[in-house]
Parts: structure tokens; sequence; C-alpha cells
């Protein structure tokens, strides 16, 4: 017997006859009561006809603005150490075991101090540095501590994320006392597909880095990819995953097939199946921040991103990303004003 | 003159991939004057690549094949 159907007499009578209506439950649970969707019920959602989408859309900004509020948080990110990574994560451009363009190259501090300033200027209260890595490695930590200062003595007191790999427990102490607020590390996909897309690691060992950030007090970031190959199932077997872990922020991610990655010829994720997850994942994760990432440009175009922010979603990364460009960082921010969205400001975070 | 995300000439092979919306989220990752892999570097506003043999360009200073 679902939630919705416990309610009263009346509807019980009616759910005995037909099982309750998805977005009847999602609105009883997720909207009023702000507990997430279980696979079955998410993986309904994932299943629901074109039809439905603007019911099911309207729903989920519904719950985002119950339970998070109408405000965006802006994120900028870059890309301290690319390329060259020896893992074999099979969506990224960055891996060093596919023939791929992208070549090694690392950002030096000058210009990681102008990166966090352009940043800074958009609006923006989070700034991820992110390096292509199995784990840091010494100098990657030094270069990061050394990062920060810099942005620092720049004047700059935007939040500071870092996305640096599975980690130890050392090396998550070590961030915690360099003043990064929150630590990215995507689970990528479903437990049962991550065997597919990734040889050289686990999703286990991606869950022990998160377990260690969570416990040493910094916000947990964990998202994936859509549209890697996973079946609807474990579309909704991940987002259930995710809602598990509990993270501050889940980063959706549409696949960019990348040249030269054992991905490159699969179909983009089509915009409305984009949207459904969207949906999906708010109504299992109605608190998380959910934050759209890479590939919404190709898979959902200008109208699309919109109605994303209709649709669940209730953060963004702005500019470009680490190795593709995104659109300018002020067509987002015009965006947001004509949707009547608040920034997100950093003197909210601090 | 070659082409900046795929490094073959304009009229060899197809180029789909390398036009539209998908060209327009590429930054140049081959040198348009002799097809080497360039090394790039994409930040927040902008990107720039270096090319061992003809040096560095950048979007603050070329029209970018994307623009
Ligand atoms: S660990 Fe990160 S950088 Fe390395 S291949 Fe996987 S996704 Fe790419
Ligand atoms: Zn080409
Ligand atoms: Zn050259």
């Amino acid at each position: 017997m679902t939630a919705a159907a416990e309610r009263t007499g009346a509807d019980r009578t009616e759910a005995d006859r037909t099982p309750a209506d998805v977005l009847a439950v999602a609105r009883e649970q997720v909207l009023e009561r702000g507990a997430g969707l279980d696979e079955p019920r998410v993986l309904e959602i994932l299943r629901l006809p074109d039809e439905r989408m603007p019911e099911l859309l309207e729903l989920a900004h519904e719950v985002r603005m119950r339970w998070c509020g109408p405000e965006v948080e802006v994120e900028g990110i870059v890309s301290l150490k690319t390329g060259g990574c020896p893992e074999d994560c099979h969506f990224c451009s960055q891996s060093g075991q596919f023939p791929s363009p992208v070549r090694s190259a690392w950002l030096d501090i000058p210009g990681l101090v102008k990166a966090a300033r352009e940043t800074a200027a958009t609006g923006a209260s989070e700034f991820c540095i992110v390096a292509a890595v199995r784990g840091p490695d010494k100098r990657l930590m030094s270069q990061v501590r050394d990062g920060i200062k810099a942005i620092r003595e720049d004047g700059n007191d935007i939040q500071i994320a870092c996305s640096l790999g599975m980690l130890t427990q050392e090396q998550v102490d070590e961030l915690v006392g360099m003043g990064v607020h929150r630590y990215n590390h995507n689970l990528e996909t479903a437990r049962s597909h991550f065997p597919s897309v990734v040889t050289t690691h686990t999703w286990e060992e991606r869950w022990e880095t998160l377990r260690m950030v969570h416990e040493a007090g910094m916000e947990v970031c964990c998202g994936g990819i859509i549209g890697m190959g996973e079946t609807v199932e474990q579309r909704a077997e991940f987002a259930v995953q995710l809602a598990e872990l509990d993270p501050h922020e889940v980063p959706m991610n549409f696949l960019i097939p990348q040249p030269g990655t054992p991905y490159e010829d699969f179909e983009l994720v089509e915009g409305p199946d984009a949207l459904r997850t969207v949906a999906a994942f708010r109504l299992a994760m109605p608190r998380t921040m959910l934050r759209f990432a890479g590939g919404r440009e190709l898979t959902l175009g200008d109208l699309g991103a919109e109605k994303g922010m209709l649709g669940g979603i209730n953060a963004i990364i702005v500019g470009n990303y680490l190795t593709n460009l995104g659109r300018p960082a002020q067509q987002d921010l015009d965006m947001l004003t004509e949707l009547n969205m608040p920034i997100k400001a950093l003197s909210d975070t601090l | 003159m070659y082409c900046v995300h795929c490094g073959r000439p304009p009229g060899e092979g197809e180029h789909t991939r390398c036009q539209g919306a998908r060209g327009a989220i590429d930054p140049p990752r081959f040198c348009p004057e002799c097809a080497r892999r360039m090394v790039v570097q994409v930040t927040p506003s902008g990107w720039s690549a270096r090319c061992s043999r003809h040096g560095d360009r950048s979007s603050f200073n070329t029209a970018s094949a994307t623009d």
C-alpha cells in the first residue's frame, strides 16, 4: 500500500482497485512530506509518457521551490590538471588509455587565480578545482594548497570545492585544513552498471572516499552522467543510491560522446528523457541541490535548459567546463533573471 | 589549413561532428597550420592552445572556428 493511499478510507478503497497514480503519490509524499520516492516509484516516473511531462515538471519544480527555495547556486569550474589520467572511465576524454585528442596540461597558479576571479565576477558563490587523476599525489596537493592561498591573497572569498579523485584519510584531512568546504566525487552511474563503464577502480572505492569526506565534515557533491548505456531501471537505481548517500549536491551530466573514447558513437540523450530524469532525481531527493553540469547544451539546448530550471534543477555550472566549452555565463545569468530566480549570494553561504 | 577539431583537411572525410552544436562546445584540438595535437587549457571564460611548432593561440586573440 502506498503512502498516498493510506491517507483516507476513501482513497484506500480507490487504491485497492487501481494502483495510485505516481504523480498523486509524489504530490503527497514528496511535496507535502519531503520524503523521496523509492526505486519502483522513480522507475514509474521515468516511464511516464510524454503527455504527462508538463505535469511532472511542474510537480518537480514545486518540490524544489518548497524544499530548496527559489535560489540558484552558481558555480564555475576549472581543470587544474588536464588529461593523462591512468583510469579508464569510458566516457572520459581525459583518460590516457584512449586515443582522445586531449593532451596533458597543468594550469599554473596565476591562471588558477584568474579563473577564480572570472568565476566570482559572474556572481557565482562556488569555484571548483578539478584534476584528472586517480587520486592526488604530493605535487597536486601542494599545487592545490598554493592555489587556494593565492586565490585568497587575491582578495577572492569565493567558496572553494575540489575534485581530485579518490582520497586517503590523510588527504581528506589536509583538504579540510586548506579550507576546502565541498568535495566532488561522482559515483557516475548505478552500481550495477559501473563495471561496464570503469574497470580500473570500483564503485565501492568511490563510495569509500565519499564516506570519509562526509565524516570529515566537508559537503559531499556526488552525481554522474546520464546516457552511458544504462537502462531506465538503472537510472532509477542510481537515483535511489544517490538518495541513500544523501549528498549536499548532485551534479547531473548528460553524455557528450567524446572523440576517441569507447563511447564516441553513443547517441545523445533525448531532451525529454533528460528532463524526465531531472524530475525523477528531484522526486527521489527533494532537499538535495541538483545541478545542471556538462552536456546540457547538446542534449537540451537553450529552451530545454529553461525547462530543466523549471523542472527540478536549482544549481548550474556557468561558463566552460573542463575540456568542453559551455555557453557564455551571461546567457545563463540572463536566463535566471528572466525566470525570476535569484542567485544564491556568497554571503548566504558563509 | 586543417580542421581544428579532427585535424584533417577540410575536404577530407566527414566533419559533421566538427560543426554545429558539437563543434561549438569543443575547443580547437589540432593546429590549423600543421594538424599537430595542441596542448589545450580550458578556463571558465575561454581557452588557450599551444602547438609545439606554431605557438600559442587563444579564444582571446583568435576567432575560434566555433564562434
Ligand atoms: S578518473 Fe576522472 S579523469 Fe580519470 S578517466 Fe576517470 S573520469 Fe576521467
Ligand atoms: Zn573536422
Ligand atoms: Zn602547428
